[in-house]
């Protein structure tokens, strides 16, 4: 387990690197530089600024600098931000927007979970149809509107919660719920599938030759192994949860991550660009470590170290 | 007499299907008494399946129980509520399936597989149920059981696979065990061990065996009586030497003669294929195929003529009336050696 887990890590690093390489030339590679849209700068100030973030140097000097600093935790300073560190920068913001997305995630796949099971029981009834409706909804309704519709009948009409913000718990519930559909009716599209299949099993039938009661077969032993699917799709969405749906954060003001990183890109902000990159990019191989863990604790076949694994 | 433990009369079980209505059963009546083994044989399709799950209670969706009743220690199953048949699945009457390598849960410990049937019907609590499990699991010669019981199915080849679904089925000491062409699936060599293992658990546990197979050579060392099923009707049943060395319907005889021998090195076989049950035929079902057909055969349904107390079959050919035939030669071999044996016996 240790070596491979040495291995798994070694691996990470390898493809960060990559990443970070990868990242560098494309975002140098795009038109315009960080102070295009300064019509105030003369000339002389903007060499003075290029010397100042060695903007002057050569490409690949540029990248070597930035590689060793990245290597001792320094991201850089935004240029837009007035002078501040990118790693603070986005440290502030991460917080909002991985507990935003986190919470979202927990909604979806739990309800998701739930709606599909449900179907995948009453297959062919009209409780599969209607589960199946609310998964189409969710899946093609755009979660900005949703939010607006949240915000408009829940918060604004009714009251309940408030309409933007961020700071108590309260505040995030509509976001949650905007942000969780998409993952909701994922989960829930591809719960019903695999639990059809899963039903239709030869084990299945053996349970219930046992006399277990519909529940039993279902929560001991259909659920755990519908679920093996779905790991893998939740990895990335997590990490693309968490880091933020712009969109979402505009729409309820919440201070995430996910708009500053399409700001720096309109920008040209260089190390904010690279440092949510990176935030991102260390976020997905860290999931998918974690998925290939989680993948062996729900099915023995696929464990990482099987004690006595002789067929 | 011995004591009859199973009685199914007129069984009908229809199938619905896009196309119409499949009469997958129609009217089956057999009994199974206390301790015997009942082999019931027949091609692919000729409802041997679907007549041990609704005796379970497990019919697909789209089947349905049309007709008859199952009669079990005297009351009918088919009367009983899903709850009710809950506690009869697992703890009275229980099933091994075809094939062990998908039949077990492959995200749940074994001994937890076999424990749950404990927990619920005997009301077990964990610990207690997996003393028991491991007893099983030494019972149905599982080496190494204190350790292998912490593992999972993939962990076990196909034969030990299928001696834990046996242990599964069993741990309840059921009245009644339905095996589902245990051995299909498996080795030649693991085939022998898997039915010696369950004659040896039958003598423990006392349960009577139902016991479904396309295998004859599986049967004669295995049952106690047989039952011939073709396109869900029996059409001949009887102890197994009574159906082996002295069969009457030429369905029997047409299953006999295919078995491969080493005399012969021709392999036989019974030309055509089983009747469309969504439109059945009218007289005997083997009609089209029988070389031995009458007029008759395709007109009317043979009733069951006696041949002794316990051997029946269905076929016009009993009737007083018939023409002698002729059946093909390894039949007649066969029933020369039913008489030497009958001779000797009354010696």
């Amino acid at each position: 387990m240790r070596k491979y887990l040495l291995k798994r890590v070694l691996y990470m690093l390898l493809t960060l690197f990559l990443v970070a390489t990868i990242t560098f030339f494309l975002m140098k590679l795009m038109p315009g530089t960080p102070y295009t849209n300064q019509a105030k700068m003369t000339a002389s100030q903007i060499e003075i600024m290029n010397k100042q973030y060695g903007l002057d140097k050569p490409i690949w000097e540029q990248y070597l600098i930035y590689i060793f600093g990245m290597f001792h935790g320094d991201f850089g300073t935004s240029f837009q931000y007035s002078n501040q560190p990118v790693a603070y920068l986005i440290s502030s913001r991460l917080g909002a927007s991985m507990q935003l997305g986190l919470q979202a995630m927990i909604f979806g796949v739990f309800f998701g979970v739930i709606l599909g099971a449900a179907a995948a029981i009453k297959h062919n009834t009209w409780a599969d149809t209607g589960a199946t409706v609310i998964a189409i909804i969710g899946k093609s309704v755009p979660n900005f509107v949703l939010a607006i519709l949240l915000q408009y009948y829940i918060a604004l009409k009714l009251g309940w919660f408030p309409i933007a913000g961020w700071g108590q718990f309260s505040n995030t519930i509509l976001p949650t719920i905007a942000l969780g559909v998409g993952p909701l009716a994922e989960t829930a599209r591809f719960i019903r599938t695999s639990m059809v299949e899963v039903l239709n099993s030869d084990y299945i039938e053996l349970a219930k030759a046992k006399g277990l009661s519909k529940f039993e077969v279902v929560y001991h032993h259909a659920l755990r192994n519908s679920l093996i699917p779905l790991v893998t799709l939740l990895g990335p969405y997590t990490v693309a949860l968490m880091t933020g749906s712009m969109v979402i954060e505009n729409v309820f003001n919440i201070p995430g991550i996910g708009e500053q990183f399409v700001k720096s890109i309109m920008t040209n902000d260089y190390p904010t660009i690279m440092g949510v990159t990176m935030v991102f990019s260390i976020g997905l191989v860290v999931v998918i470590l974690i998925t290939d863990i989680i993948y062996g604790l729900i099915d023995p076949r696929i464990r990482l170290e099987g004690n006595g694994g002789n067929k | 007499m011995a004591e009859r433990i199973l009685d199914v009369k007129n069984l009908k079980v229809d199938f619905h299907t896009y196309a119409g209505e499949v009469k997958a059963i129609r009217d089956v009546s057999f009994h199974l008494d206390k301790g015997e083994t009942l082999a019931i044989v027949g091609e692919s399709g000729s409802g041997k399946s679907v007549t041990t799950k609704a005796i379970i209670g497990l019919l697909a969706n789209n089947a349905k129980v049309v007709g008859g009743e199952i009669n079990f220690n005297g009351q009918d199953i088919l009367k009983k509520s899903e709850k009710e048949m809950q506690s009869v699945r697992g703890k009275e009457i229980s099933m091994i399936f075809q094939d062990p390598m998908t039949s077990l849960d492959p995200t749940m410990k074994i001994g937890q597989q076999i424990a749950e049937p404990l927990m619920k019907h005997k009301g077990m609590n964990k610990k207690d149920a997996w003393a028991k499990a491991l007893d099983m699991l030494k019972a149905v010669g599982i080496t190494n059981a204190e350790k292998r019981i912490n593992d999972y199915p993939h962990q076990f080849s196909g034969g030990m696979r299928q001696r834990i679904v046996i242990a599964i089925a069993l741990v309840c000491d059921p009245e009644i065990l339905i095996a589902d062409e245990p051995t299909t699936a498996l080795d030649v060599t693991v085939q022998a061990q898997i039915l010696d293992l369950m004659k040896e658990m039958q003598a423990k546990v006392k349960t009577s065996i139902i016991f479904i197979t396309h295998d004859l050579g599986v049967v004669a060392g295995m049952a106690d009586r047989v039952a011939v099923m073709y396109a869900g009707e029996l059409l001949e049943y009887g102890t197994v030497d009574e159906v082996f060395y002295n069969p009457q319907h030429p369905y029997t005889w047409g299953l006999l003669n295919s078995m491969p021998t080493l005399a012969s090195d021709k392999l036989e076989s019974i030309p055509g294929t089983p009747p469309d049950l969504l439109d059945p035929p009218k007289g005997d079902p083997f009609a089209p195929r029988n070389p031995y057909a009458m007029k008759i055969d395709a007109e009317q349904k043979p009733p069951f003529f006696k041949v002794s107390d316990t051997h029946y079959a269905a076929t016009w050919l009993l009737h007083p009336d018939a023409p002698k035939v002729t059946p093909p030669e390894e039949i007649v071999r066969r029933q020369e050696k039913y008489a030497e044996l009958m001779a000797k016996k009354k010696d």
